[in-house]
């Protein structure tokens, strides 16, 4: 249903992979505020983003993940270099084809369901025949089925936050931005969002970037992951993960799972500690 | 949820509010006597037959039209101050201390000073009920427009939406539940106000009729402009209430926490 980024080559050959994404030597400065020293949040960070893939970031707590997604976003502007969507220069706006999930809950408590899945489609005058159309499949696909006329008080934090996947799914993005999605969530409904989000990226064919602090998570459902430094937050590595394109959950058991959130977390241990040093001497 | 349950929810509190009203007024009216408290049964007779006198529309007209153009000022004025308040921080940071301090100063006080500003008449009563009403629905509105839950603005960006659609699709109905629950508490200060404002010095209204029968020691006239001044209120009370339970609809129970 969703026009997709043409598929790729086999691993391990870079020049094989089309570029969906790329980031060059950007950095994130906040200026300083009254009390406030300046803060260094980002970089300088360069990578390319895969057509196709997904991409996990992963990095102790303040180390600029958050910052990385709205820099590509076009949510925020980069202090210095360039982004880069599709060939073209991303500056201060969301590019057309690329759909951002929030930490928060970002449905709107006034429409119902449906009418939130809708909500982008009906700004974008998309006509009603083919809104409709979308609206049920997205709303079928995220199993909210059942709930298409309830608001979102009447349902759990899952529940919302598989609206809002639901209400980008509908714009058909070729490139889907969570930010930590399922940070609200208890463990089960995680390792099930999971699943469907692989499911959902296998079907879309989207290249997907996924902001998580879950080394589990990153491990079980990325072709690559991102492991960030403490602040200002940069690449210490990007892991290949090599699991096959039909993953889900029961990944986890097998062998050498655990051999790479290992390895993730050795990384990350002792940016975790410094990340926690920086933390206490702001206090 | 139906209509029917909502009706019957929304109207069930105000009835048993009114029956309690009446039953207190009888209590009081044994307690009291006939040159106090007369009994419900003629006075709202005596109100029945006062409704249907020719002399007594002007002055309901005078007051409603009092009523309605201070209950315009109070929310028209109060949303746009509100407004430009709560979008411009530094401006409604400095200004909420002085509204907070002036809703708390007793308007009565001021009459005077209104009455010499607009003069004896219909002005002097708008004034004055605007002057009651308007700032709770800026405190409101100033409140609504700065708490907009900035993820709703940045979903809206992440959703390519012009500046005037994020206005009206995101920011309207984002605010609107708590803006409205100003405007209630706005309507009923300014009927207040209003009612007030006609007690002093006016010349026409209910108000007046009340003043003239307090002189005159009419007490069956002065029940039934009360109990008439009374169901209105709580009638438009019940109504904006159901309309504010209506918007609050989506509001969340409660925030689901992070782990």
């Amino acid at each position: 249903m969703i026009a997709g980024a043409p598929r790729l080559a086999a691993v391990g050959d870079e020049a094989a992979y089309k570029i969906h994404a790329r980031l060059e030597g950007v950095t994130r400065v906040y200026p300083p505020r009254a009390g406030h020293a300046e803060v260094h949040a980002l970089g300088p960070i360069s990578f390319d983003l895969r057509a196709g893939e997904f991409f996990s970031v992963v990095g102790p707590s303040g180390c600029g993940k958050s910052t990385l997604l709205d820099v590509l976003a076009g949510l925020a502007v980069p202090s210095a270099g360039t982004v880069e969507f599709e060939g073209k220069p991303v500056h201060g706006e969301v590019p057309d084809g690329v759909g951002v999930v929030f930490q928060e809950d970002a449905s709107f408590p006034w429409l119902t369901v449906e009418d939130n899945v809708a909500f982008g489609l009906r700004r974008a005058g998309v006509d009603a025949a083919e809104s409709k159309r979308r609206v049920d499949f997205a709303v079928a696909f995220m199993g909210l089925r059942d709930f298409s006329r309830a608001y979102p008080s009447q349902l759990s934090g899952g529940m919302r936050q598989r609206v809002c996947i639901a209400r980008t799914l509908v714009m058909q993005p070729r490139l889907i931005l969570l930010d930590e999605p399922f940070g609200a969530l208890d463990q089960q409904t995680r390792l099930l969002m999971g699943d469907e989000l692989l499911r959902l990226w296998r079907e879309t064919s989207a290249t997907v970037l996924l902001i998580t602090h879950a080394l589990d998570e990153a491990n079980l459902l990325s072709d690559r992951i991102g492991v960030m430094s403490a602040r200002p937050g940069r690449f210490l590595d990007i892991v290949e993960t090599g699991w096959p394109r039909d993953r889900d959950s029961r990944l986890a058991e097998r062998a050498d799972f655990g051999a790479v959130t290992s390895r993730l977390w050795s990384y990350l241990r002792g940016e975790s500690l410094r990340a926690l040093g920086q933390g206490t001497a702001a206090r | 949820m139906s209509g029917g349950m909502l009706t019957l929810r929304a109207w069930r509190d105000p009835i048993l509010v009114a029956i309690s009203l009446v039953a207190l007024w009888q209590v009081l009216h044994e307690i009291a006597g006939d040159s106090a408290v007369t009994a419900p049964a003629p006075t709202l007779a005596h109100l029945w037959e006062m409704i249907g006198q020719a002399r007594f529309l002007p002055h309901l007209r005078e007051t409603s039209l009092a009523f309605l153009q201070a209950l315009a000022i109070a929310c028209g004025g109060g949303v746009l101050i509100g407004v430009v308040l709560g979008g411009h921080k530094l401006t409604g940071e400095v200004a909420e201390p002085i509204l907070v301090a002036l809703y708390s100063v007793p308007k009565i006080t001021l009459y005077p000073v209104i009455l010499l500003l607009f003069g004896l008449g219909m002005p002097a009563k708008v004034a004055f009920g605007a002057l009651h009403g308007i700032i709770p629905v800026v405190l409101f509105t100033m409140n609504a427009v700065r708490n907009v839950n900035r993820t709703y603005l940045r979903a809206g960006r992440a959703m390519r939406l012009t500046p005037a659609q994020t206005g009206w699709y995101v920011l309207v109905p984002a605010t609107l539940p708590e803006i409205f629950s100003g405007l209630r508490i706005g309507f009923s200060l300014t009927l207040l106000g209003t009612m007030l404002g006609e007690l002093f010095a006016s010349q026409r209204g209910l108000g007046f009729l009340l003043m003239t029968a307090i002189d005159l020691h009419d007490v069956k006239t002065i029940l039934s402009i009360a109990v008439l001044i009374s169901i209105f209120a709580i009638a438009a009370n019940a109504a904006l209430l159901a309309i504010d339970k209506h918007l609050h609809r989506g509001a969340a129970p409660e925030v689901s926490g992070k782990p």
